[in-house]
C-alpha cells in the first residue's frame, strides 16, 4: 500500500462522516425489517381466520380467531398434528443430543490421541460433510426396505444422527477446552482412559457438545427430504412433512390455509427457543467453524 | 445395526501401527488405542452405514438396469446395464434443463449471499450502528425458521389473494408475478437469501471479533477511512471464512429441493424434474427407475466434489499469490 493511496483514502473517508452513519443505520433497519416482516406476517396470518385471510385484511386485528385456528388445527385429521409434533420432538432432541454426543466423542478422540493415517481418516470426515443428502436417500431408501425398516421410526432416526461437522467442531472444542495435561495428569493418577474421558473430559466438553446439540437439532428440525422419501405412514410424519402435505391440500381445499399458517407458527417456536435459552452456545459454534 | 459394521479405524487400532513413544509403554499406548477406538466406534459405524455404503451402492446402482421397469427392485430383478443410464442421464433434457436451473439459481444466490452478509456484517463492525445486538437477532431469526415454513411463508407471500406483498405493490401501480417463467428462481433465491443471510452475516461478524485491534488502527493512522478499512483490511483478513461459508452455500445450493418442492404444488412453472434433486426424487419414487436416479445421484455427488475441490484449489492458490506479493512488499 503506497503513501499516496491512502491520503486519497483518508480524505473521502472523512468527509461524509454524518450522512454515512445514518445510512448505515438505514441499511441495516432495512434488512432488519426484510427479515422480521415474513415472521409478523405469519404471526398475524395465524390469527386470521379463511375469509380475512383471503381478504389481504392482515394487519387488521377485527378478525381474530387465533384460537379457532388453533382448535382446528389439532382436531384437524384426527388431531394429526399434535403427533407430527411430538415426533420432531423425539426426532429432533433426541436425535440431537445422541448425535451430538457421537461426534464429540469421535472429535475428541481425533485430538487427543495419535495414530497411523489419522489425517487421512479425518479428510474422509470432512468429505461427508459435502455430500448432499439427496444422492444418500435412495440407496438409504433401498437398505432401509431390505432391512424391513423403511416406514418406521429408525428409518430416519438412524441416518440423523451421522453428523461429521459435528466431529469438525468436536475436536476444535476439544483443542480449546480439555488441555493435554489433564490427561497427563490422570494418566498418572492411574486413571482408566475412558474413566477420564466420562469424569473429567466429558465435562470439559460440555459446552461444546450443548453447541454440536443445537446445530443438530436445527438440522433434523428443518429435516424434509429423508422423511419425504423413508415414511408414507402419516402417524410418523415429523412437522415439516406434514405441513408439506397439508399444503399439497390446501390448493385444493382452501380450509387448510389457516391449518397450515398456524401449524407454520407452532413448528418455529421451538427452534427460536432454543436458540434464545442457547444462546451463547450458538455464538461460540459459529465462531469456531469460522475462525479456524 | 450402529454396532455391527466394520470399522474403519480397525487398522488403525493395532497395537504395532504406532511406536511407543516417550516411555509411555507398550500397555499403556495399547490402551490408548483401545480408549480411542471405543470413543471412534459409534461415528464410524454411522460412516458406514449411512454413508460409505450408500454412496457405494448408488455407484453399483447406476451401473445396473431393470428388465422390465416399475417392476420390484434389488440386484435379482436387473441387469448389468454399463454406462447406459448415465448416456440416458446425460441426454434427458430434463436433467439437463435442472443442471441449467441449478447453475442460474447458484450464479445468482452465491455472490448475493456472500456480498449481502459481508456488507451487514461490516457495517455492524464499524461500531455505527445503533442497537446492535437487537440488529444481529432480528437478522438473525429466519435461522430459526425450518426450510420447509419459510418455503410456505414466502409461497404465501408470492400468491395473489393471500399476499399484502402483491397489494402493496399492485395499489402503487405494479404487478409482479412472483411465480412466472423469469422470476421464479430469483424467488427461489429470495427464499433462501432471507433463511441465510443473518446466519452467514453471523458468521462473518464473528471472525470479524477475531481481527486483531492493532491492525484496524494502525490502518486508521495510517489515515484509511472507515470503508477502506472495511474492504482493504478486515475483508482479506477473513477470507478463510467467506471461502467457508461461499462453499457451503454452493454445497446446499447444488441440493436445491425443498423450495421448489413446495412451490410445485401451486405452480406450473415449476415442473417434477425441476432441480436435480427433483430429478432423482421422481426418477426413484415416482418412475421406479433406480439405475437412472442412481446415475443422475453420482452425477450431481460428480458436480459436488468437483466444485467443492475446484473452490478449494483457487482459493489455495489465491492465498499463495497473496503470500508471495506480501513477501516480496516486506523484501522491497
Amino acid at each position: 500500500m503506497s503513501a499516496r493511496d491512502i491520503g486519497a483514502g483518508g480524505t473521502v473517508a472523512l468527509r461524509p462522516r454524518l450522512l454515512g452513519r445514518s445510512t448505515v443505520n438505514l441499511v441495516v433497519a432495512v434488512s432488519v425489517l426484510y427479515t422480521l416482516l415474513p415472521v409478523l406476517w405469519l404471526v398475524l396470518a395465524a390469527t386470521k381466520g379463511r375469509d380475512a385471510l383471503f381478504g389481504s385484511d392482515v394487519l387488521s386485528l377485527h378478525d381474530f380467531a387465533f384460537f379457532t385456528n388453533l382448535r382446528a388445527l389439532f382436531t384437524q385429521d384426527g388431531g394429526l398434528y399434535g403427533r407430527w409434533y411430538l415426533n420432531s420432538l423425539l426426532y429432533a432432541v433426541l436425535g440431537a443430543a445422541l448425535g451430538a454426543l457421537i461426534s464429540t466423542a469421535c472429535g475428541y478422540a481425533f485430538d487427543k490421541y495419535r495414530f497411523r493415517h489419522k489425517e487421512k481418516l479425518f479428510g474422509l470426515v470432512l468429505a461427508a460433510v459435502m455430500v448432499p443428502q439427496t444422492v444418500l436417500a435412495l440407496p438409504l431408501y433401498l437398505m432401509a426396505s431390505g432391512t424391513g425398516l423403511v416406514n418406521t421410526f429408525w428409518s430416519v432416526f438412524i441416518p440423523v444422527l451421522f453428523n461429521p461437522f459435528g466431529v469438525y467442531l468436536g475436536r476444535i472444542f476439544s483443542q480449546g477446552y480439555v488441555p493435554d495435561e489433564v490427561l497427563e495428569a490422570a494418566r498418572v493418577d492411574g486413571a482408566g482412559e475412558l474413566a477420564t474421558y466420562a469424569k473429567v473430559s466429558l465435562r470439559m466438553l460440555g459446552p461444546g457438545i450443548v453447541t454440536v446439540f443445537l446445530f443438530q437439532l436445527t438440522g433434523i428440525w428443518n429435516n424434509f427430504f429423508l422423511p419425504l422419501v423413508m415414511l408414507s405412514d402419516q402417524h410418523l410424519y415429523p412437522v415439516s412433512l406434514g405441513l408439506f402435505s397439508w399444503n399439497s391440500q390446501a390448493t385444493v381445499t382452501p380450509d387448510y390455509y389457516p391449518v397450515v399458517i398456524a401449524g407454520s407458527l407452532l413448528a418455529v417456536l421451538p427452534l427460536i427457543l432454543a436458540f434464545a435459552l442457547l444462546q451463547r452456545f450458538w455464538r461460540s459454534g459459529l465462531t469456531a467453524g469460522a475462525v479456524k | 445395526m450402529t454396532t455391527t459394521a466394520p470399522l474403519p479405524a480397525a487398522g488403525e487400532r493395532s497395537p504395532t501401527a504406532v511406536p511407543a513413544k516417550r516411555g509411555a509403554g507398550r500397555t499403556a499406548r495399547r490402551r490408548q488405542l483401545g480408549a480411542c477406538g471405543i470413543l471412534m466406534t459409534p461415528f464410524f459405524a454411522l460412516l458406514v452405514t449411512v454413508f460409505l455404503i450408500p454412496v457405494a451402492t448408488a455407484v453399483w446402482l447406476s451401473f445396473f438396469g431393470a428388465d422390465e421397469p416399475g417392476l420390484g427392485f434389488g440386484p435379482e430383478r436387473t441387469v448389468f446395464v454399463g454406462l447406459r443410464s448415465y448416456a440416458a442421464v446425460l441426454t434427458d433434457p430434463t436433467f439437463l434443463s435442472g443442471l441449467g436451473i441449478v447453475v442460474l439459481y447458484c450464479v445468482i444466490y452465491i455472490p448475493v449471499m456472500v456480498l449481502c452478509a459481508l456488507a451487514l456484517a461490516l457495517l455492524l463492525d464499524s461500531g455505527v450502528v445503533r442497537l446492535r445486538s437487537w440488529a444481529q437477532l432480528g437478522l438473525f431469526l429466519p435461522h430459526a425458521v425450518p426450510g420447509i415454513i419459510a418455503a410456505i411463508i414466502w409461497l404465501y407471500l408470492y400468491t395473489p389473494g393471500l399476499s399484502p406483498v402483491i397489494d402493496l405493490l399492485g395499489n402503487a401501480g405494479i404487478t409482479v408475478d412472483f411465480l412466472g417463467i423469469h422470476t421464479v428462481v430469483p424467488s427461489m433465491v429470495n427464499i433462501a437469501l432471507w433463511s441465510n443471510v443473518g446466519y452467514n452475516m453471523v458468521v462473518f461478524y464473528a471472525a470479524l471479533q477475531a481481527v486483531p485491534h492493532e491492525v484496524v488502527e494502525a490502518a486508521v493512522v495510517d489515515g484509511a477511512g472507515p470503508v477502506r478499512t472495511a474492504l482493504q483490511v478486515k475483508t482479506p483478513l477473513i477470507r478463510a471464512s467467506i471461502v467457508m461459508v461461499a462453499m457451503f452455500t454452493l454445497i446446499f445450493a447444488l441440493q436445491l429441493f425443498t423450495e421448489p418442492m413446495l412451490l410445485s404444488q401451486n405452480t406450473p412453472m415449476i415442473s417434477s424434474r425441476f432441480s436435480p434433486s427433483m430429478y432423482i426424487y421422481d426418477a426413484a419414487f415416482n418412475r421406479n427407475n433406480y439405475g437412472l436416479a442412481a446415475a443422475a445421484s453420482v452425477v450431481l455427488l460428480v458436480c459436488t466434489i468437483a466444485l467443492s475441490y475446484g473452490v478449494t484449489r483457487w482459493t489455495s492458490r489465491l492465498d499463495a499469490r497473496s503470500a508471495r506479493a506480501a513477501r516480496r512488499e516486506v523484501a522491497a
